[in-house]
């Protein structure tokens, strides 16, 4: 798999010298479609920027001939975003999809200057004319992992590794808890922050304190696999996410939330090449293919295999929402009354941790 | 009670073991009069070789010797500078670290995400066993054993051996040792390699068995932590232990806290690190006797023997 | 025959500003081999780094815009690198400058009072001016190196930005998302030149440049500060008081770090965000001994050092080889300066080999 990488990588470089330098002249008429993907991180082979290089693959592949697509990776969230934005657009590529948070304000301020490209940023809330946003429904993913840590634990701790505390975050932390008390209502979920989306040295210090602490199932919101491999190494479960880590926690990897794009970039692309193009603001989950479960583990048992399976059918069939009422919050007070499930409104601002999960939120 | 203590006490040695290797390498470097500012990039370059040694002959030793290699070679890019070309040794420190995050981030490019897959640390035979002693001690990764090897043998080295004495003497007054005709430089620039070689296995350590990954500046200012250190062990091993050993612990306990539900803010206990670094430094070289009576006189100054 | 470095009588001013030269050419030759080494073409590797970059007026803007922070800090560790003052914690100090100047655009958020921005800037100033004053603080009163202390606060103040973006100077209509609101007009910085981002903190860079120059070469107090870094015995025979120059060493560079701070969160971030430089503070630190710790040296220097950030993205772009190889020229283009400098004070001599006996007495060679 090493040696293959490192190919992988001379190949890449190889194909850059053969594309060319920026300073080429314009393309001639009935050239490909230019589109420009911006990434927060190195691509790598797991996390949130290997997901998004798979769907710009998937829509390369799908649309062969009628594209052509680069990639910045590692592209600081700040002034330099807006200078490398401009720098997509400046070249005549008229669709560029900016795939983190940190990139929403310079995406908007490049894209009043240049109207006639389109762009898409992931995460954000802000749309322009030519700006629109897309995002997934982690957290009904982490739902249906919770149930499964709910059922598999024998200690009732889980731990969770989370990076921030925002929203989607929360959203994940408390879909999760609710997930595993539906089948477990003694289970109790240990949060702990490492303040880094991406530091696997933290991620794995963190993991291993919660092991220490009791927990038996892992799960994390950071951006490495150093939390499936710590449950591997101590011999507990793990639910990666962003990606399947099963190659790094063979046994502990009892499933993933996955972060699937391919779909979604394949349609705004085709609708940007027929000029049909009229604006993107979608929250997608289970139900539009955006957020699948890894294969699930062996070691899981048939039947909550098969629970599993009905509440992922449950929740993309609209018939389950894994935040509905009664609702309390770990302090005790209702969030939301019996019967009530919560609007994309309230989910977006979540700041509180359902009951069940131990500790305060961190006083922002 | 001690069984939550225990896996703190196991993971602050774990912990510490990075800053032992480098700030030992340092300490030694030190003793011979040379301030080499740079651990911080020659970590970072130990890193990167180690872990891209691993991953690629599958080999963790493999790896640990790169690592050594690779932080004794950048030592050397130093040891040209202020030791042949007289620059400022300060100067020349910094420039090393920068160009350690530089180099190290360029060549670990195509190993940024990728995953070493290894085994946890073994439990020694019988010792392994003991109760509490044994998970904290004998359950470790076997380069925190060698750190413990390296300890004693600086130890040894610099105050019970008759080359320890000579290098020493370097430290303290090179005109006085040239004049006796000891190799002033020769001696520097053997020190200098042996502190890079260490902090070459810290970084290794780092990234082949504590991470074990790959990441642009992962260090995260461990190297510096690790010349705090030598200031706040007045130049003793032995002291250096303990520090590296208490920062482990800081670094842990932060953990523990949130894990047991204590309401700071994350980002506070974050910073205790470097806020304890801070703290003890000030303690220590608040008596400036302390500092004066400790610190090789030579320190940071450039040498030309004629 | 052999090679032989003989002290010179005085440090030779030729070779003073040779060094730089021969540095910057032994440092295009490197890049010359490691790009044919990487498998491009070297010239058309040189004009995507060296040259794509800077191609139009917008090129030229950005260029400015990253140099104006790095020449600002760097003049300001100028003055305390010539007093043997080690402030390497800059990047903490500009981190302090933008919450301090944040902090004000926020408070008055909404407000149209032009004296806004000059709030911001006296703020961001007094900030970095603080977090300086600790390690000079600790290293008067109890004699803490300042180099450790201030490197130690850089992690700290990030991580107090940090806290307050994700906590009580969140955006309120932000969806919880880390990032302050963006601020009003007011407490931007104006444009210099329309349709780019170059803004006025750029002419308070040049400002700070030529008050660096007058301070450092024609001020009893900068001839004070150069003595004292060169010689601490004829510093304190002359009465100089050392204590007060580690204060002004930091203090000055805390200012202009602060003040960069200001300029990045008043001109292109335009609000607060959980990281406002990409290392500007410590960038700074190879600017000034590029420079040669002489204002006229770092102004070139920080150009040069921008470039460079701005060439490592085209190559990136146009060449797909990694951003990093800013930092691998940035600390070759170091080395071979700090390397160079031997030539300032000593020269090399051939000689022949039954010479050497005459010039080092012991024969202890090294």
């Amino acid at each position: 798999m090493n040696t293959q990488r490192i190919t992988r990588w001379a190949f890449a470089l190889a194909v850059g010298t053969a594309l060319g330098s920026l300073a080429a002249g314009p393309a001639a008429a009935q050239a490909p479609l230019k589109v420009g993907f911006v990434y927060v991180s190195p691509i790598g082979d797991a996390g949130w920027t290997f997901q998004h290089d798979q769907g710009r693959k998937e829509m390369e592949k799908a649309l062969a001939g009628k594209v052509e697509t680069k990639y910045v990776e590692n592209v600081p969230e700040g002034p330099d975003a807006e200078r490398v934005i401009r720098e997509f657009a400046a070249n005549g590529y008229k669709l560029v999809f900016t795939t983190s948070f940190g990139y929403m304000n310079p995406t908007i301020k490049v894209a009043q200057q240049f109207p006639n490209t389109v762009f898409l940023h992931a995460t954000g809330y802000k749309t322009a004319k030519n700006v629109g946003i897309y995002n997934a429904r982690f957290y009904e993913g982490r739902y249906l992992c919770g149930v499964m840590a709910g059922k598999m634990t024998k200690s009732n701790v889980a731990g969770y590794v989370a990076a921030f505390p925002i929203p989607e975050v929360l959203q994940g932390i408390n879909a999760f808890t609710l997930g595993m008390r539906s089948v477990n209502p003694k289970a109790e979920v240990r949060v702990i922050w490492t303040n880094s989306w991406y530091d696997p040295g933290r991620e794995r210090e963190a993991a291993n304190t919660l092991i220490s602490q009791g927990a038996d199932v892992l799960t994390h919101h950071t951006d490495s696999t150093a939390v499936v491999q710590a449950a591997e190494e101590k011999g507990k479960y793990a639910f990666g996410y962003h990606s399947d880590m099963s190659k790094y926690g063979p046994k502990a990897e009892l499933s993933a939330t996955t972060h699937q794009w391919g779909a979604f970039y394949t349609k705004v692309t085709q609708e940007v090449l027929a000029g049909t193009w009229k604006g993107t603001n979608v929250w997608g989950g289970i139900k539009d293919g955006m957020i699948k479960l890894a294969p699930i583990n062996a070691a899981v048992p048939k039947d909550v295999v098969e629970l599993v399976a009905s509440k992922e059918k449950d929740i993309g069939a609209g018939k389950l929402h894994p935040f509905t009422g009664p609702l309390k919050d770990n302090a005790g007070k209702e969030r939301l009354a019996a019967g009530q499930t919560m609007g994309d409104d309230k989910l977006a601002v979540m700041d509180f941790y359902v009951e069940g999960v131990q500790g305060t939120l961190p006083k922002q | 009670m001690i069984d939550t203590l225990v896996p703190i006490f196991a993971a602050t040695i774990a912990a510490g073991t990075p800053l032992v290797f480098a700030a030992l390498g340092e300490l030694v470097t030190e003793k011979a009069g040379v301030l080499n500012l740079g651990v911080e990039g020659m970590m970072l370059i130990g890193a990167i070789a180690g872990f891209a040694t691993a991953v690629t002959t599958g080999n963790l030793w493999l790896g640990t010797v790169a690592g050594m290699a690779a932080g004794a070679a950048m030592s050397a890019i130093f040891a040209v500078l202020t030791l042949n070309l007289m620059a400022n040794q300060v100067a020349s420190g910094l420039a090393l670290t920068l160009f350690g995050l530089g180099l190290s981030a360029f060549v670990g490019k195509p190993f940024e995400g990728v995953s070493l897959l290894r085994e946890g640390a073994p439990s020694l035979p019988l010792l392994g066993d003991l109760p509490v002693l044994g998970p904290i001690l004998f359950r470790q990764h076997y380069l925190v054993y060698v750190s413990w090897a390296v300890f004693a043998a600086v130890s040894w080295f610099l105050f019970r051996s008759r080359a320890g004495l000579v290098l020493r003497s370097v430290g303290e007054s090179p005109d006085s040792a040239h004049a006796i005709g000891y190799p002033v430089i020769r001696i520097r620039w053997l020190a200098t390699l042996f502190g890079g070689a260490l902090a070459g296995v810290g970084g290794a350590f780092l990234a082949v068995f504590y991470a074990p990954m790959w990441v642009e500046g992962m260090v995260a200012g461990r190297g510096w932590i690790a010349l705090a250190l030598v200031v706040f062990a007045t130049w003793r091993p032995a002291r250096v232990m303990v520090g590296a050993y208490l920062f482990g612990g800081v670094t842990i306990a932060q953990f523990f806290a949130q894990g047991g539900g204590i309401a700071i803010p994350a980002p506070f206990l974050s910073a205790l690190p470097y806020l304890a670094t801070i703290i003890v430094l000030v303690v220590i070289s608040r008596n400036v006797a302390t500092i004066r009576l400790n610190s090789p006189v030579s320190l940071g100054r450039s040498y030309r023997p004629d | 025959m052999q090679l032989k470095l003989e002290t010179r009588a005085e440090p030779s001013r030729l070779m003073g500003w040779l060094a730089p030269l021969f540095a910057a050419v032994l440092t295009l030759i490197a890049g010359f081999i490691l790009f044919s080494a990487l498998g491009r073409n070297p010239v058309q590797a040189f004009y995507t780094f060296f040259v794509y970059p800077i191609r139009d007026l917008n090129g030229v803007a950005e260029l400015l815009l990253k140099a104006s922070p790095l020449m600002l800090i760097a003049v300001g560790l100028a003055c305390g690198y010539r007093a043997n003052v080690w402030n390497i914690g800059a990047e903490g100090q500009l981190t302090l400058g933008a919450i301090f100047a944040g902090g004000v655009a926020l408070y008055f958020y909404n407000s149209e009072s032009p004296l806004v921005l000059p709030l911001m800037i006296v703020a961001g100033a007094i900030g970095g001016m603080l977090w300086a004053a600790i390690p000079a603080f600790l290293r008067t009163r109890f004699n803490t190196s300042e180099i450790l202390t201030s490197l130690m606060l850089v992690y700290v103040a990030v991580l107090l930005l940090s806290y307050l973006v994700h906590g009580p100077w969140r955006d309120p209509q932000g969806f919880n998302f880390p990032q302050s609101r963006q601020f009003t007009e007011s407490a931007l910085y104006p444009m210099l030149i329309s349709g780019t981002r170059l803004n006025a903190s750029f002419l308070l860079s040049i400002a700070a440049i030529a008050v660096g120059y007058l301070f450092l070469n024609r001020s009893f107090l900068g001839f004070q500060m150069r003595v004292a870094g060169q010689a601490d015995a004829a510093a304190r025979y002359a009465g100089f008081d050392a204590r007060r120059m580690v204060w002004l060493g930091l203090l000055i560079g805390g200012a202009t770090a602060g003040l960069a701070g200001v300029g990045e969160v008043a001109g292109p971030i335009g609000q607060l965000l959980p990281s406002v430089s990409p290392g500007y503070g410590f960038a700074a630190i190879i600017v000034a001994f590029v420079g040669r710790l002489h204002p006229v040296g770092i102004l070139l220097a920080s150009l040069l050092m921008s470039l460079l950030y701005l060439g490592g993205e085209a190559a990136q772009m146009g060449l797909n080889l990694p951003s990093a190889i800013t930092g691998l020229f940035q600390g070759m283009l170091l080395f071979f300066l700090l390397g160079s400098d031997v030539f300032i004070n000593y020269q090399l001599k051939l000689v022949r080999a039954s010479a050497p006996a005459a010039v080092a007495p012991l024969g202890a060679t090294s």
